[in-house]
């Protein structure tokens, strides 16, 4: 185990409230220390220029080669990028770490832009099974349909399908919010932990099963409730932000918001009532 | 994984052999061990066409025993013997490869009785039997397969294939979908997922006279099906039946003579997507396979839990 060792002159880091100890040994920890520039640098991200525009055709390229290709465009500062002929390929657009504006003509396959950290997608078209999976900032919006597992553990940002999705839509989701213009299939929020989703049509059988918390709105019919699962008054907060929400997503805007079913969790988690807020994201 | 494609023209004929082929080939990376199809071709609809193997394709990655093509010949001879003492008259033969083969024949008798006599020889199995249905199914992706039977050149109204990855049971033609719907004519079933009771139903049909060629999961929806109609469901209800009966997680395709239908389990837990027109169904595992026959934007969706679809053509 480390020595501890307290050290008298504050660094930048501690006086920020950071951390108070200082690890020293062969198992010595390094603690961010905004005293370096070099901690600012976000591994894999571009400053780029949304002014700067070009088009990118990948119907001959397999989606490794358009992935780097885009990674390429990027780096040279291209702030807005318009893939032509995505064709349904998979894992088109992952791994985007910092602002863009993403724009597909046409329809992605699996995984789409899954693991993406800021940028603003529009796909002007379909998407399959697992869109935008582990999306930790940004905004994504579908015009048309989705598949199953959409926005499968997204922890952040905005993810809106103006069409119907599939089953297990957001499955495992750990923030942000989901936004289902049309149906969805069995199993939505399926063990979801955190976030809210947003459902304007009808939604399937077992509803938001073994969820530990998050919240889910549906504005028609619910198939069934899953185990766990329950429903829960709507307030005037929960309108105004579901009104606010839509009104982002450009979908719903004479939606009866106030007439929607609101589900949470009716699981008691082991001594999570007695948690901090902090310490409940911590814990789940 | 395995990946399922089936595309059904309703009102006209087309290259139903290169489009599924096409559709396929872009699901191979879900099932690279054998490629089956289950073509609904212009045929002039008076012979049935029987195509059968007398032994196991044991070229690279089966897991089958190597036999001499000797063996083949034989067993051949022995079918062609069955064929006369079952009054059955063989119009047109062809040797595809020297373990299948494809006969034209005109036979009005029960098919489920001339089947258990054909299958009695050792290692003789019909692949299927109708008078459209074209049943293959060999090692290889789908292009290697359709060059290897020349599928290129099929018309027809519809067809349903299946891309595998062997999980349940070994990589042999035995084994490859898509299964014929014995003893019907012209029925056929590809399928993705895993069945979860197939020995319980198995027991039960076997008891009902029913019969398994192989130890695949995905055979029993073939089986399962045909038992609810030779006591008189329909296709269609036989499929929606089939969401209890059977369990675990699938998505199936099933086609007949005129009809092609889809059916997902209630966990949606396989996945399928459906481009529907007036003209033209096509459905499969990834949006790509569709995409591959329609390369321009059009609308898809994924069907919902427990969704039963049939088509006519």
């Amino acid at each position: 185990m480390a020595n501890l060792k307290t050290t008298e002159k504050k660094t930048k880091a501690q006086s920020m409230g950071l951390h108070t100890e200082v690890l020293t040994g062969k198992t010595q920890q390094k603690f961010f220390n905004p005293d370096e520039a070099e901690n600012f640098y976000y591994w894999g991200t571009y400053d780029v220029d949304f002014n700067k525009r070009i088009d990118l055709d990948v119907n001959d390229l397999d989606c490794k080669e358009a992935n780097k290709k885009i990674d390429e465009l990027m780096s040279q500062g291209y702030g807005t990028i318009v893939i032509k002929n995505p064709q349904g390929k998979h894992s088109l657009g992952v791994g985007v770490l910092n602002k863009l504006n993403l724009i597909f003509e046409g329809s992605l396959g699996y995984f789409g832009v899954g693991s993406i950290d800021g940028p603003t997608v529009r796909i002007n078209g379909r998407v399959g099974w697992s869109c935008a999976e582990n999306m930790m900032a940004g905004k994504v919006v579908i015009e048309k349909n989705a598949g199953s597992c959409f926005g499968a553990a997204v922890r952040g940002g905005d993810l809106i399908c103006k069409g119907s999705v599939g089953a297990r839509t957001g499955i495992d989701q750990k923030g942000g919010t989901i936004i289902v213009g049309g149906d969805a299939g069995a199993f939505t929020g399926f063990m979801m932990q955190r976030g809210r989703i947003i459902i304007l049509g009808n939604v399937g059988i077992n509803l938001g099963d073994s969820m530990y918390d998050g919240t889910i709105y549906v504005g028609g019919k619910i198939g069934s409730f899953g185990s766990d699962a329950i429903e829960s008054p709507m307030t005037k907060s929960d309108v105004d932000w579901i009104k606010r929400k839509l009104k982002v997503a450009e979908i719903g805007e004479n939606f009866d918001v106030s007439k929607m079913t609101k589900v949470v969790a009716g699981k008691k988690l082991w001594n999570y009532d007695a948690l901090e807020p902090t310490e409940k994201k911590g814990a789940i | 994984m395995c990946g399922i494609a089936g595309l059904i023209h309703r009102g006209k004929s087309s290259d139903v052999g290169n489009e599924l082929q096409l559709m396929l080939q872009a699901l191979k990376h879900r099932g690279p061990d054998s490629t089956g199809y289950a073509l609904y071709a212009d045929n002039d609809g008076e012979n049935f066409i029987m195509r059968f193997k007398v032994g196991e394709n044991v070229g690279e990655g089966s897991t089958s025993v190597n036999e001499d093509d000797s063996v083949y010949d034989k067993r051949k001879e022995l079918v062609d013997q069955m064929l006369k003492n079952l009054n059955a008259t063989v119009v047109k033969e062809e040797k595809l490869t020297p373990y299948s083969y494809r006969y034209e024949m005109k036979y009005d008798q029960d098919l489920m009785e001339f089947s258990k006599k054909i299958e009695s020889i050792e290692s003789v199995e019909i692949l299927s039997i109708g008078k459209s249905l074209e049943l293959i199914k060999d090692l290889g992706d789908a292009q290697a397969v359709s060059e290897r039977y020349d599928l290129g050149k099929v018309k027809g109204t519809h067809g349903i294939g299946h891309a595998r990855m062997a999980t349940e049971s070994g990589v042999d033609i035995k084994s490859a979908h898509p299964f014929w719907g014995y003893p019907f004519s012209d029925v056929s079933v590809v399928h993705n997922g895993q069945l979860t009771n197939y020995w319980n139903n198995r027991r039960v049909l076997e008891n009902k006279g029913m019969r398994f060629m192989s130890e695949c999961d995905s055979e029993l929806i073939a089986v399962y099906l045909a038992e609810k109609m030779r006591n008189g469901a329909s296709l269609e209800e036989g499929m929606k039946d089939s969401l209890s009966g059977l369990d675990g997680v699938f998505t199936y395709f099933v086609a007949t003579k005129d009809s092609l239908g889809m059916a997902k389990d209630t966990m949606a837990a396989k996945p399928l997507v459906l481009y529907e027109s007036d003209d033209l169904v096509a459905m499969g595992s990834e949006e790509i396979a569709i995409r591959s026959i329609l390369p321009h934007e059009i609308d898809t969706y994924d069907p919902f839990d427990g969704e039963v679809k049939v088509w006519q053509i």
